[in-house]
């Protein structure tokens, strides 16, 4: 870190710009008012100073006239702000279509990092420049948020949901990473740097590999070890669904209502599995709350990710690597 | 006329202070006046303590690795600091302290409606705050003022419960509060007294008491349920049982919001009296003042989710709760723009309450624009959880509540005492208050921008810088709030006699003895005018 | 407010029951019950926090809602409702009689009024002995109150099935115990205003045999019946809500 004083955040992100961009013009048009006001005041405490103590000031009602235009003008202005931050705001959360997927799990007290192609990292977060980046994040414990001033975004990390961000890194360079929700006694400790590198440097650290093989490598081990396979068999002949093509397609359920398979409902149907019952099936699936860890599911998803569409009976349309849908209120029932 | 009279020589001989003596008088008082004074005492205690907490945040920030306090320390000093003032200080602050002792005399009753419920809402506030002392003693919270779940429900370890039974309890003080102020105001005002007679003081006193009825239920049985889940183990909020946490917040700033008003409208109203009486002159355009105040209250209520832009709501709950938050801002530039638009032409002092309320319009005016930075859905993902927002809400909390509350007590003081305080001393104090606040907060709407987060009790070095000017301006600010305790105590028993009047202001308050004696009027007033007419001929009459 | 009172001093003429910050009689009255009305419409928030969130989650977990509703004892709730309604008409019938000024009448539909109050407590202390015994609160093993009470599932009927005979069903449980803290927290929170709401009335009931109220003042039992009135309307709310989720015949 350099040592001198910043005096203003570095922008790193493609969307760094366009959040400073409206925050120069909330100065301008703030400071512009501060200063009107300011001057008023003071120009009228000077000019209207009380000269003897018997004095006393115009009695003047007030006039509609100003009224109104003090109420419209400040109000037009107050819908301007309001649509330039909608727009930024859009662009915040609308994730672009080939984003590369990391996964975040916070805990008290540290970040753990998942890329899809197995490496696991710690408070550090290694990324390529010029390429969105989506972090799928939730939580172990209470929430957190995580935090890139030089991206200009953050989201809380939510125990129980998945929530998202993303971002497009436009210069190499390390930046801080910050918990933004008050999580207890290290909260402030909660921290890191995230590492953008050129392509290939990214590659080659990449290429440092994993012992475990990618992510997805992992949820096959995980896939068998946890014997999903005895009944998520690929020919639909299982006592459960198939799951190829699953992420993205839609499902029927047995109560009648219908819903776009994401990452939440992957994790939901691992841990709460009668909850959302495939019409057609027993609601037979044992729960595995407890038995295995929020990375663990994250793993598994990406193998049910990798497994290939086209298969009997699956009925989907959606592909491997589909986004999951937007965060939806409401706890994972 | 608003002659000053030649200068009085002593108290008039009864008044409420002297009317019966001894600590039972005091202690099962139903006086309006007593009980705001009551309450000064005790808000003034838990006010020290709060900003003794602050001393300590600013003292730790000094350093980036956080030398003074462990975290676990630090997490308890910010969470008390947070919860006494804004649960034990703000809130009761002005209606508890100016609003009971005025409103009755600023409509002409002789007591509130319920003066009895006014005494009960004393002892439920010291009730509560007794278990927010055992709370801290018993070794203090630290899940932060917001109290937010998982962390408060199932994985704090300090004394969440005993803190929250305390705020649960004050909740009821709060409640009782607004209901005999509206009630009030309703029923007990003097004949001629209309609605748009009254001092916008009362105007603003009425939208708190509003919010306060209408919101405060819903913190109780928030920290309710926050109870429940952390002694039963049940989900409610809790994610790993079947809760939901951002419920929670839903619940808890459904009240919180609107709390916020409950702080700083009754502020504004203080101003627009103290800007009245400044400048001699009634306030511009007096029923748009009027109905911003009822319009903040009624839309403040629809804002509460602009606390949770990234809590997981969705993007279009974002939306609506931003549109709404720029609306709720109008009705407070209105205001500001109407005493501004006063002080043209008027005959302006450049007493002490003036210069609070000049204080107050200057550091209202950034706290409530930066409010739109905040409001901007796209910039408040960034801003959100960083010194930024801890900067804007002290502007309007401290910069604008608590100027307008010592604004006020300086204004009011000579007819709740019947003495005058040293001049001076009180202008500097106020200069002091406005220089140190400037300096303790400006330089956190830098650091919030960079990224500094808040509630961290260490830091990365580059922010130092800021942090060091932030202490620097807390000392100069605690040297501003500490002189007013000494000098306005000493005035009490040293102070030269106040007279009826002393500013030459109108107003009900103004046509009684400093201090006024128990049943406020000899005889009940008839009001034939509008508030802060200067310059008419025609007067109140007193029959 | 034209009352020769007004422009006299504090010591004129007046009713003794009127206290010395009023102007008159129909001041006081107009006041008293005004703020009554403010007292509610907090009330209305208080008890409208806890409706949010049964409506939330009623939406979220209608499973378990549903097979903890068929629980509770629909005898026994039906007959409060009744009780209830009872009572509210024999509080109206008490203000009538006060407002004409008489005492025999007042003090006897009073006595009814608590009679019928105390029937629902009653009632109410046998729907919780079963819960405790058929270890359905929702204690999660912390609390110290009933130990050995902690909370076991079933049998818990939904769906023609015994919910608790399935270990694939565990998750409702968690569903179930909502149900149960928002059943506890709501009928608990009546109840604490019933009882509250019995201490009044025993107040009131002593100022009415002594004689103490007439036509020109009889404020507190008016006041009083407006509350007892809500505490009735909160239940009315809760019976349904709460004991008929997903009913059938």
């Amino acid at each position: 870190m350099a040592p001198s004083i910043p005096i203003f955040p570095e922008q790193a992100s493609t969307l760094a710009s366009r959040v400073d961009n409206l925050y120069f013009f909330m100065l301008a048009t703030s400071g512009f008012f501060a200063v009107l006001v300011t001057v008023l005041v003071v120009f009228f405490a000077i000019k209207y100073r009380r000269r003897h103590p018997d004095e006393h000031g115009e009695p003047i009602h007030g006039s509609l006239a100003l009224e109104l235009i003090w109420t419209g003008i400040p109000f037009i202005i107050a819908m301007v702000m309001f649509v330039w931050g909608a727009s930024v705001y859009f662009a915040l959360v609308r994730v672009p279509e080939q984003a590369l997927d990391v996964y975040a799990v916070g805990k008290q007290w540290m970040w753990k990092f998942q890329h899809r192609e197995g490496q696991r990292e710690i408070n550090e977060l290694h990324v390529p420049v010029n390429t969105p980046i989506r972090v799928i994040m939730t939580s172990e414990d209470v929430l957190h948020d995580l935090f890139f001033p030089a991206f200009r975004t953050k989201m809380d990390a939510l125990p129980g949901r998945y929530t998202q961000l993303w971002f497009t890194a436009t210069k190499t360079g390390t930046f801080h990473i910050f918990c933004a929700e008050y999580c207890g006694t290290r909260h402030s400790g909660m921290i890191g740097h995230v590492t953008v590198m050129t392509q290939a440097d990214y590659e080659n650290w990449l290429g440092g590999g994993s012992a475990g093989g990618s992510l997805a490598d992992k949820g096959q081990q995980l896939f068998s070890q946890f014997a999903c396979i005895t009944c998520h068999r690929s020919d639909a002949q299982g006592r459960g669904p198939v799951l190829n093509g699953l992420l993205g397609s839609t499902v029927h359920l047995a109560n009648g209502n219908t819903l776009t398979a994401d990452a939440a409902y992957v994790r939901e149907s691992i841990l709460n599995p009668t909850a959302k019952v495939v019409t057609g099936f027993q609601p037979i699936m044992p729960t595995f709350q407890g038995q295995v860890t929020e990375e663990q599911i994250l793993a598994l998803t990406e193998y049910i990710k990798s497994l290939p569409a086209a298969a009997a009976g699956s009925g989907g349309t959606g592909g491997a690597g589909a986004s999951p849908a937007p965060p939806t209120p409401g706890p994972t029932k | 006329m608003t002659t000053t009279a030649a200068a009085p020589t002593a108290l008039p001989a009864r008044h409420y202070l002297n009317e019966q003596e001894g600590v039972k008088s005091w202690l099962l008082t139903t006086d309006h006046k007593r009980i705001a004074l009551l309450y000064l005492f005790s808000i003034t205690a838990f006010f020290f303590l709060g900003g003794f907490f602050a001393l300590l945040i600013r003292l730790q920030l000094l350093t980036p690795t956080g030398a003074l306090m462990d975290s676990d320390t630090y997490n308890k000093v910010f969470t008390m600091h947070g919860v006494i003032m804004v649960f034990f200080f703000l809130i009761p602050s002005i209606p508890a302290t100016l609003g009971n002792f005025l409103l009755p005399i600023m409509i002409g009753a002789k007591d509130l409606a319920f003066p009895k419920i006014n005494l009960l809402s004393w002892y439920i506030y010291v009730l509560g705050g007794l278990f927010a002392l055992a709370a801290l003693i018993g070794g203090g919270v630290d899940t932060g003022w917001t109290f937010y779940t998982p962390y408060s429900s199932m994985s704090s370890n300090s004394r969440v419960l005993t803190a929250g039974v305390g705020i649960f309890i004050t909740g009821f003080s709060s409640i009782l509060t607004g209901l005999n102020f509206i009630v009030t105001t309703h029923r007990m005002r003097a004949p001629g007294m209309t609605w748009f007679r009254l001092p916008l003081f009362v105007w603003a006193q009425y939208a708190t008491s509003l919010i306060m009825v209408l919101g405060t239920p819903v913190i109780a049985i928030t920290v309710l349920l926050m109870a429940f889940e952390r002694v039963l183990r049940v989900g409610i909020f809790d994610p790993s049982i079947g809760g939901d946490p951002v419920l929670f917040q839903h619940l808890f700033w459904f009240y919180s919001h609107p709390a916020v008003y409950i702080m700083v409208l009754p502020g504004m109203g203080v101003i627009s009296e103290l800007i009245a009486s400044g400048a001699r002159k009634n306030v511009f355009g007096y029923s748009f003042v009027a109905f911003s105040s009822l319009a903040i209250a009624i839309i403040g209520f629809l804002v509460w989710g602009h606390h949770m832009f990234v809590a997981g709501q969705t993007a279009y709950a974002g939306l609506v709760f931003s549109i709404i938050t720029y609306l709720v801002g109008v009705p407070s530039a209105v205001k500001t723009f109407n005493w501004t638009a006063t002080l043209y032409k008027g005959s302006i002092s450049y007493d002490t309450p003036t210069l609070y309320a000049f204080g107050f319009i200057g550091l209202f005016l950034i706290g409530g624009l930066t409010g739109l930075f905040l409001a901007a859905i796209g910039l408040d993902i960034h801003l959100t959880d960083t010194y930024f927002v801890v900067a804007h809400f002290h502007y309007i909390m401290v910069g604008g509540t608590l100027m307008a509350y010592l604004g006020g007590l300086h204004f009011w003081w000579p007819k709740i005492s019947g003495r005058l305080y040293p001049d001076a001393w009180a202008r500097l104090s106020a200069v002091l208050v406005f220089a140190g606040f400037n300096l303790t907060f400006l330089p956190q709407f830098v650091a919030g921008y960079i990224g500094m987060p808040r509630r961290y009790a260490m830091y990365p070095p580059e922010f130092q810088v800021y942090n060091i000017l932030s202490t620097a301006g807390a000392t100069i600010l605690g040297a501003g709030y500490l002189f007013p305790m000494i000098y306005l105590t000493w005035s009490w028993f040293y102070g030269k006699p106040a007279g009826d009047n002393p500013w030459g202001s109108k107003g009900l308050e103004w046509e009684t003895t400093s201090p006024p004696p128990t049943f406020n009027f000899d005889t009940t007033p008839i009001v034939t005018e509008a508030t802060h007419q200067y310059g008419h001929h025609e007067e109140v009459k007193v029959v | 407010m034209s009352d020769a009172a007004l422009t006299q001093g504090l010591h004129a003429a007046h009713h003794p029951r009127q206290m010395h910050h009023f102007d008159s009689m129909a001041q006081q009255k107009e006041t008293a019950t005004f703020g009554m009305w403010v007292f509610l419409v907090t009330e209305i928030m208080f008890f409208g926090g806890m409706f949010a969130a049964y409506m939330l989650y009623r939406m979220w977990y209608f499973p378990g809602f549903a097979a903890a509703s068929s629980e509770l004892d629909i005898t026994l709730g039906g007959t409060n409702t009744v009780v209830l309604i009872g009572s509210s008409l024999t509080v109206a019938m008490a203000v009538h009689a006060a407002q004409l000024g008489k005492r025999n009448q007042t003090v006897w539909l009073l006595i009814a009024t608590g009679v019928l109050g105390v029937v629902f407590l009653v009632i109410k202390y046998f729907e919780y002995k079963v819960k405790f015994a058929g270890h359905h609160l929702p204690d999660g093993g912390m609390i110290w109150l009933f130990p050995g009470r902690e909370f076991q599932l079933g049998p818990f009927i939904y769906g023609g099935f015994d919910v608790s005979q399935s270990p694939e069903l565990a998750p409702i449980a968690s569903q179930v115990r909502i149900f149960m803290v928002i059943y506890f927290a709501l009928t608990g929170m009546h109840a604490l205003h019933m009882i509250i709401g019995i201490g009044i009335l025993a107040v009131i009931l002593r100022m009415a045999i002594r004689g103490e109220f007439s036509k020109e003042w009889h404020i507190p039992v008016e006041i009083f019946g407006l509350y007892w009135h809500f505490v009735d309307i909160v239940w009315i709310f809760l019976f349904p809500l709460l004991y008929l989720v997903h009913r059938h015949g």
